[in-house]
C-alpha cells in the first residue's frame, strides 16, 4: 500500500486547511519559479522521463503530447486547456482534487502552460460542479492576489493568465475537440480531426487539452524527480493514482494508489472489500462506463493498470471501478449505459445518433429476456457499425461495455429469453 | 431527445444591475472579438435569476454577445442543464439515476419523487413548490446514491433520508448538503484508510461554501458574493494613445515604398498601416522606442511583431537605398 508521504494529493478529503497558505504548508508553490527557469525543455523532459499517461482515459504520454506544440509563435497565441469536466459516469476523481486539493491542479497550470508555451489558461469545469467552480474560483483569486498568476508568474518571468470557464450538462463535451466548441460558444460537437488541437484548437491557435490529474501531478513530479514517480506501478504505468470506487463494496470512497495495485488489495484495504465477501462479486467496470466489464473469475487477479486491463479486452480508462455483487442484475445495469449514450450522443454522426437508440432499444428487451436468441448476434454485429465509424469515440464508447456484456454474460442473457419463452431456466437445470 | 421553447412566455427579459455588471465582468475572460466563448455562463446566470430560460432571456443575451438569436437557441437547447420551461417555484430536484447511483437505490428516490411530486418528469407538483427529473451521472459516484437540489449536491441518501429531506424544503427549511450518512466527503465510511492526520475544518468544500452562502435553492441576483473577477486592464491602449508616432494623411509625392520588403509585413498589414497613416520607410526609422511599444500593442493584430521582427533597424536599411536578405527574396519575387 501506498505511503502517505507517497500521495501527492494530501489534502484529498478535505480535511485540512484548503486555503493558499494550507496548501503551501502541505509542501505546494515550493520553488515554482526555479522549476520553470530550468527552461521549457526541461520540464517537458521531465514529464517525458517520469512516464506520465493521461488520466482522462486514454493513457496517452502527457510529455509527447505537450512536445506536439510549436516552439515558435507563428504569430498565434498557444493555450492550455483543462478537461475539468469530469462526466464518465462512475468518476468522481477530479470533482476531489478541485474542491479540495486547487492549487495542485493551479500549480500544475502554471507549469504545464510554461512546458507548451501557453501564456494563457482556460479550466473547462462540467457545469453541474457548482460548489467546485465556487472554491477553484476562489482558489484562483488567491493566486491572483499572492502573484502567483498572472505577470511573471510567481516570480518566474514566465506571464500566465488562468481562467475558469463552465459547460451546462453534455457528457460530449469531454471529448476534446467537443469541449473547444463549447468554450467558443457552440454546441459541443466534435471536430474531425486532424487538424489535432497542437496545430490548430482554441480560436484556431495550437491549444493542448490535459486532464485536471494529469495536470496536478506534474509539480510533485518536477519537486519529487521523475525516478520517484517512475519507482511506482509497472513499466510503461508509472505513478499513483486516483482511483474511485463506487457501487458494492462496504465503504465506497475516492483514494490515490500506485498504478498497478491489484484491485483485490484496492478493494479491501480502503473499501472494507466486497458487499458480502469476494464470493459474492460478479463483476467489476474498471475503469468507468466507457469500459467493457470483467466478471468475477477475471476481476479476482485484475491489476489495475492501463496495460493489464487492455489486454483482457478492457481499459483502465478513468480508473471509476464500479463493482457489482451478486444480487446485480448485470444486464440491466449495462443497459443503464446504453441508456445514457443515448442521451448523450451528439447527434451529430448518424451511426452514433441512431446506433445508441437501436442498441438502448435491444437492450430494453434483453432486460426483460422479451427478444429472440438471434438478437443476441444482431445486437453485436450493430455495436460493430458504430463502433469506429464515427467523428469521436462516443460510438465507441457505446458499443463496447455492450460487447463486454455478451462476451462475459452471453449465458445469463440467453437464459433469461428462454425462461420468457419456456418458464424454465437451464443452467440451474445442470448444476 | 427534443427541447423546445416553452408554449408561454414572458414579455420581456433584463438581468438585475448586479447580474448585468457580473455578465459583463466574465467577457472580459475571453480575446477581443471572442466574446460568444461566454453565452453558456450567461445563459447559466439567466436561469439562476429567473428559475428557468425564457425566449426573451435567450434572445437579451444573444444581443448581448452580437451573435444570432439561432446560435444562441441551439445552444441553450443543446446542453441539458438549461430549463426550458417553468420549475417548482422552491426547488427543481436531479436525481442521479445512472448506473452507479442505480445499484445503490436511485430508482426508489425517483419513485418517491413521482409519488411526493408529479408523476412524470418535469411536471409541476400540485402546490407548485417542486418539479423533478432523472439526470445522468452528476459525479459523485462513491457518494452514491445523490441527488442536486439548487447548488448543492445532497449525497448518501436513503429513501427514508431523501423523503424528510424533501419535507424540510416544503417547510422552508434548506437542510445542509453532503453526505448525509455522517461522512466527511468521499473518505471510506468505515474509518480513514490514508492521509489520517486530520485537522480542523468543520465541513468539505462543497458544504463549507454552501454554510457561507446560504443559497442553494435561492434565485441569484448577483449581489450574494462581490464580482471577483478582475476585468482586463484598459489602461494600455488609453495610456499609450496619446505616444504614437505621427502619420501622413497620405503618401509623399512619388508614392509610398513598399512596406512588404520588411519582414513581418504581408500585403493586408501594409494595407492596415497605409490606412492608419504610414507610407514611408523613413517614418518607421524614426520611431523611438515608446512608439515602437505603442505600434506593437496598437498597430498590429499579433502584439509584439514591430519589436519581434525589429521594423525599425529593417526600415532604417531600406530607407538609405540598402537591402536586407528579405527584402531581395521580395525583389525576386519568390515572396509575393
Amino acid at each position: 500500500m501506498l505511503d502517505d508521504k507517497d500521495r501527492i494529493f494530501t489534502n484529498l478529503y478535505g480535511m485540512h486547511d484548503r486555503s493558499l497558505a494550507g496548501a503551501r504548508a502541505r509542501g505546494h508553490w515550493d520553488g515554482t519559479a526555479g522549476y520553470i527557469q530550468n527552461g521549457r525543455d526541461w520540464v517537458v523532459d521531465q514529464v517525458k522521463a517520469s512516464g506520465l499517461r493521461g488520466r482522462g482515459g486514454a493513457g496517452f504520454p502527457t510529455g509527447l503530447k505537450w512536445s506536439f506544440m510549436p516552439k515558435e509563435s507563428d504569430g498565434r497565441p498557444s493555450y492550455l486547456v483543462v478537461n475539468a469536466d469530469e462526466s464518465e459516469p462512475g468518476t468522481c476523481k477530479d470533482r476531489e482534487i478541485m474542491r479540495h486539493d486547487p492549487h495542485t491542479l493551479i500549480e500544475g497550470c502554471l507549469i504545464a502552460g510554461f512546458g507548451m508555451g501557453a501564456n494563457a489558461g482556460y479550466i473547462y469545469i462540467r457545469g453541474e460542479f457548482i460548489r467546485e467552480r465556487e472554491a477553484l474560483q476562489i482558489a484562483i483569486d488567491e493566486c491572483y492576489d499572492a502573484g502567483l498568476l498572472g505577470k511573471n508568474a510567481a516570480g518566474s518571468g514566465w506571464d500566465f493568465d488562468l481562467y475558469l470557464h463552465h459547460g451546462a450538462g453534455a457528457y460530449i463535451c469531454g471529448e476534446e475537440t467537443a469541449l473547444l466548441e463549447s468554450l467558443e460558444g457552440r454546441k459541443g460537437m466534435p471536430r474531425m480531426k486532424p487538424p489535432f488541437p497542437a496545430g490548430a484548437g482554441l480560436y484556431g491557435a495550437p491549444t493542448t487539452v490535459n486532464n485536471v490529474e494529469s495536470i496536478a501531478v506534474v509539480p510533485t513530479i518536477l519537486r519529487r524527480g521523475a525516478d520517484w514517480f517512475t519507482s511506482m506501478g509497472r513499466p510503461n504505468n508509472h505513478g499513483t493514482k486516483l482511483f474511485g470506487i463506487s457501487g458494492h463494496v462496504n465503504n465506497p470512497c475516492v483514494v490515490e494508489e500506485s498504478m498497478s495495485i491489484p484491485l483485490e488489495e484496492l478493494l479491501d484495504k480502503h473499501c472494507g472489500g466486497v458487499r458480502g465477501g469476494w464470493k459474492n462479486l460478479k463483476a467489476v467496470i474498471p475503469g468507468g462506463s466507457s469500459v467493457p466489464l470483467l466478471p468475477a473469475d477475471i476481476a479476482k487477479d485484475a491489476i489495475m493498470d492501463f496495460d493489464w486491463l487492455r489486454e483482457q479486452q478492457s481499459g483502465l480508462g478513468t480508473a471509476a471501478v464500479i463493482v457489482m455483487d451478486q444480487s446485480t442484475d448485470v444486464i440491466k445495469a449495462i443497459w443503464r449505459l446504453a441508456k445514457f449514450y443515448k442521451h448523450e450522443s451528439c447527434g451529430q454522426c448518424t451511426p452514433c445518433r441512431e446506433g445508441t437508440g437501436w442498441m438502448m432499444r435491444v437492450m430494453d428487451r434483453l432486460v426483460t429476456g422479451e427478444a429472440e436468441l438471434e438478437e443476441i448476434d444482431m445486437l453485436l454485429s450493430v455495436t460493430k457499425q458504430v463502433e469506429g465509424h464515427t467523428i469521436c469515440a462516443l460510438g465507441d464508447a457505446a458499443a463496447w461495455p455492450i460487447q463486454g456484456l455478451v462476451r462475459h454474460f452471453r449465458n445469463e442473457i440467453e437464459d433469461r429469453i428462454k425462461y420468457q419463452k419456456t418458464g424454465r431456466v437451464s443452467s440451474i437445470a445442470a448444476e | 431527445m427534443l427541447r423546445r421553447l416553452h408554449s408561454e412566455q414572458p414579455d420581456s427579459f433584463a438581468f438585475t444591475a448586479a447580474n448585468q455588471a457580473w455578465a459583463e465582468a466574465q467577457l472580459t475572460k475571453f480575446p477581443e472579438g471572442r466574446q460568444a466563448s461566454g453565452v453558456i455562463p450567461l445563459l447559466w446566470r439567466a436561469q439562476e435569476q429567473e428559475g428557468w430560460l425564457s425566449k426573451p432571456a435567450i434572445e437579451s443575451i444573444a444581443d448581448m454577445l452580437g451573435m444570432a438569436y439561432i446560435r444562441v437557441l441551439e445552444v441553450a437547447t443543446f446542453y441539458f442543464m438549461f430549463q426550458l420551461k417553468p420549475v417548482g417555484s422552491v426547488a427543481h430536484i436531479q436525481i442521479c439515476g445512472t448506473t452507479s447511483c442505480m445499484l445503490c437505490g436511485s430508482e426508489d428516490l425517483i419513485g418517491i419523487c413521482q409519488e411526493v411530486i408529479a408523476k412524470n418528469a418535469h411536471e409541476i407538483s400540485a402546490d407548485g413548490k417542486f418539479s423533478w427529473e432523472e439526470v445522468e451521472c452528476l459525479g459523485a459516484c462513491t457518494n452514491a446514491p445523490m441527488a442536486q437540489i439548487g447548488k448543492d449536491y445532497y449525497e448518501d441518501l436513503t429513501a427514508e433520508k431523501f423523503r424528510d429531506l424533501l419535507k424540510a424544503f416544503e417547510n422552508g427549511e434548506v437542510p445542509t448538503p453532503g453526505p448525509q450518512n455522517g461522512r466527511f466527503a468521499a473518505e471510506p465510511l468505515g474509518g480513514l484508510t490514508s492521509l489520517k492526520d486530520k485537522t480542523g475544518e468543520a465541513a468539505n468544500g462543497s458544504v463549507a461554501l454552501a454554510n457561507a452562502l446560504g443559497d442553494t435553492i435561492k434565485r441569484i441576483q448577483g449581489d450574494e458574493v462581490p464580482i471577483i473577477t478582475k476585468p482586463k486592464p484598459k489602461t494600455k491602449t488609453a495610456a499609450a494613445a496619446g505616444q504614437g508616432p505621427t502619420m501622413l494623411d497620405g503618401p509623399r509625392e512619388g508614392g509610398g515604398d513598399d512596406l512588404k520588403k520588411i519582414k513581418g509585413v504581408g500585403p493586408k498589414l501594409e494595407a492596415d498601416l497605409n490606412d492608419k497613416g504610414v507610407w514611408h520607410y523613413d517614418q518607421i526609422a524614426a520611431w523611438t522606442e515608446a512608439e515602437v511599444k505603442w505600434a506593437d500593442d496598437n498597430l498590429v493584430k499579433f502584439k509584439g511583431r514591430v519589436s519581434r521582427d525589429d521594423w525599425v533597424g529593417q526600415a532604417k536599411l531600406l530607407a538609405e537605398g540598402g537591402d536586407t536578405a528579405f527584402s531581395k527574396k521580395v525583389d525576386k519575387g519568390d515572396v509575393y
